[in-house]
């Protein structure tokens, strides 16, 4: 995903000249790549996050659109006065590309690990807020940030990650994306999820449905602005709905699709939210090791809906 | 170590303030008057550095506000936005009579300035520090798309406390942006006392200059000489530009002058509104 990101950052810079990069310490080849292609669009700024926001606001300001690359906790954190003032009040075609979002820099330890990014971003107005769930979907998004209003921040994943999208779907910016849907009966459960935890989404729904439990599987790649219609709709018959996210219970996607949830006014299914607690976290190794130790890994997450439909069928 | 507030200033020899800048300064207590608050000391600090930039330096079409080929001009303190907003309406930005909805609650004039609700602001601050990023941002922008428009960014004091001020000093200097302009408004005297003893920012003069600026210094409140050195930027073709003006917080009115104390005021009262006026008759 990472890759397809910063290369799709080339294409869309040699396709419009209104697109520079900002990278402050990171991705040297694609400045490399872009300085000799293409000189005078990509700077590397250094670990000046701060300025380099507002650097980006600047160059946005007078019309162009600089996507703006550094590691996710960096670019959310360290400037989010900036991000809120420069970008946000202002309302400006930025885009932040936040490297190894949720439990990426595992071995690096809770400095590096961005699990309240989506939260604080989605607090902002106007920011609109992408996670998209593997790097073919990443390239189909890409595309339409040329002409998106406003500023966006854009959760990286590691890469490499397994390819679970289908172009067949398409994709839109704030529309959610059904990728499996539920044959009848009466234990159908929606699952919400974004970023790569729909990957361990889909995965649990074929464990379930071998147990003869039907889901509904909905991929929320914006999280921000939220797709309450579909949300309702897909939840509006069913008996459990299960919102799966890498990131903290407080603020992310669950907390988003329960606000929907209540402010649509209808009946409200049992809602069971699978994600990182509100703590920081203890342990390194990988984020595999540190998805299964957040109960976010396919037979946990099937295993946490089973145990929901036994409270509802009770 | 001697720490005293006023070792960094030269001895200038203050012209009287004339007319003009006696004007200004009713406008601003005018605007004070009908919001019955603000940062007086903050704003009468940077009377006539917005003066001489709006009067003499700036290109701009107050009809036309977003006309490409105007000087960008960002008062990144954006508190002392009293001394931009009575230019602004004193250049037809916008009518005069507009000061007196200051801080109201429908009026187009907060207490700190915003971009796109006030004809002629090119950035919401009041945040401090970021108006150096956003002006080195555009600053690259205006020389990438070959124009000539300049951008001038004016600080406090006190703000450039703030480290994203230096970053993108940094910055400024890597790239030449010799189109930038920065103007510190150094009246020696941030929001809870003196800078000497708050946060030292000597000797100020020379970390500009090593940091990759042309500098210069200048009493900021004789017009003629502030006049003189902006007609001459850039101060260098290859460097960007850091002016630091000595000021005197709350310039011009005998009782606001070098007191932390009103730096802001809220709830002002008439007879204070009065006693201001006075302080500022003519003659």
């Amino acid at each position: 995903m990472r890759p397809a990101c910063v290369n799709k950052v080339f294409d869309l810079a040699k396709r419009d000249p209104r697109v520079v990069y900002i990278g402050s310490d990171l991705s040297p080849d694609l400045t490399t790549r872009m300085k000799q292609e293409m000189p005078g669009r990509a700077f590397m700024e250094g670990v000046s996050e701060a300025h380099v926001i507002g650097m980006a606001a600047g160059l946005a300001m007078e019309g162009f659109i600089p996507f703006v690359h550094t590691i996710a906790t960096f670019i959310t954190r360290r400037c989010y006065e900036q991000v809120a003032v420069d970008l946000c009040l202002h309302n400006l075609s930025v885009r932040l590309i936040g490297n190894g979002g949720g439990l990426v820099y595992a071995p690096l330890g809770p400095t590096h690990l961005a699990i309240e990014d989506v939260a604080i971003m989605r607090a902002l107005p106007n920011m609109t807020v992408v996670s998209v769930c593997d790097a073919d979907e990443m390239v189909r998004f890409m595309d339409q940030t040329l002409n998106w209003p406003g500023p966006i921040y854009i959760r990286l994943a590691k890469g490499f990650d397994p390819i679970v999208s289908r172009k067949e779907l398409g994709f839109e910016i704030g529309k959610a994306i059904p990728m499996r849907v539920a044959a009848g009966g009466v234990n159908r459960v929606l699952l919400v999820s974004t970023g790569v935890a729909t990957t361990r989404a889909l995965a649990a729904s074929e464990l379930l449905a071998a147990k003869g439990v039907e889901c509904t599987v909905l991929h929320v790649h914006t999280v921000k602005p939220l797709d309450t219609a579909a949300i309702l709709h897909y939840s509006h018959d069913v008996r459990v709905v299960v919102t799966i996210e890498e990131h903290t219970l407080v603020g992310g996607l669950g907390s988003a699709v329960t606000d929907a949830l209540v402010d649509g006014g209808g009946r409200i299914p049992l809602i069971r939210r699978l994600g990182i607690p509100d703590a920081f976290a203890v342990k390194y190794g990988s984020q595999d090791q540190l998805m299964a130790m957040y109960g976010l890994q396919p037979p946990q997450i099937a295993e946490s809906v089973w145990e929901a439909l036994k409270l509802v069928s009770a | 170590m001697a720490n005293d507030a006023t070792r960094a200033a030269p001895r200038y020899q203050t012209p009287a303030l004339d007319e003009r800048s006696i004007y200004l300064r009713r406008l601003i207590v005018r605007a004070l008057e009908g919001g019955g608050r603000g940062h007086i000391g903050s704003s009468l600090s940077l009377v006539e550095i917005m003066r001489v930039l709006y009067d003499d330096i700036l290109r701009f079409r107050p009809t036309d506000p977003a006309w490409a080929g105007r000087d960008r001009c960002i008062l990144s303190k954006g508190h002392g936005c009293l001394a931009q907003y009575v230019m602004l309406a004193d250049k037809g930005f916008f009518p005069i009579d507009v000061l007196d909805g200051f801080c109201r609650y429908d009026s187009i004039l907060g207490g700190h300035p915003e971009a796109g609700k006030i004809p002629g602001v090119e950035a919401s601050t009041g945040a401090l520090g970021h108006g150096l990023p956003i002006g080195m941002g555009r600053a690259l922008a205006i020389r990438m798309k070959g124009q000539d428009a300049r951008i001038f960014v004016i600080t406090g004091d006190g703000e450039i406390n703030e480290g994203s001020v230096w970053e993108a000093a940094l910055s400024c200097s890597k790239h030449s942006l010799s189109n930038l302009v920065l103007m510190i408004d150094y009246n020696k005297i941030q929001s809870a006392g003196a800078t000497a003893e708050i946060l030292d920012l000597e000797p100020l003069v020379d970390k500009w200059r090593s940091f990759g600026f042309a500098t210069a210094e200048v009493d900021g409140h004789d017009v003629e000489a502030l006049r003189r050195l902006l007609c001459r930027v850039p101060l260098d073709r290859d460097r960007p530009t850091a002016i630091i003006c000595h000021t005197v917080k709350g310039k011009g009115i005998s009782f606001t002058e070098n007191d932390a104390d009103w730096h802001h005021k809220s709830s002002l009262k008439a007879d204070v509104i009065a006693e201001m006026y006075a302080a500022l008759e003519v003659g």
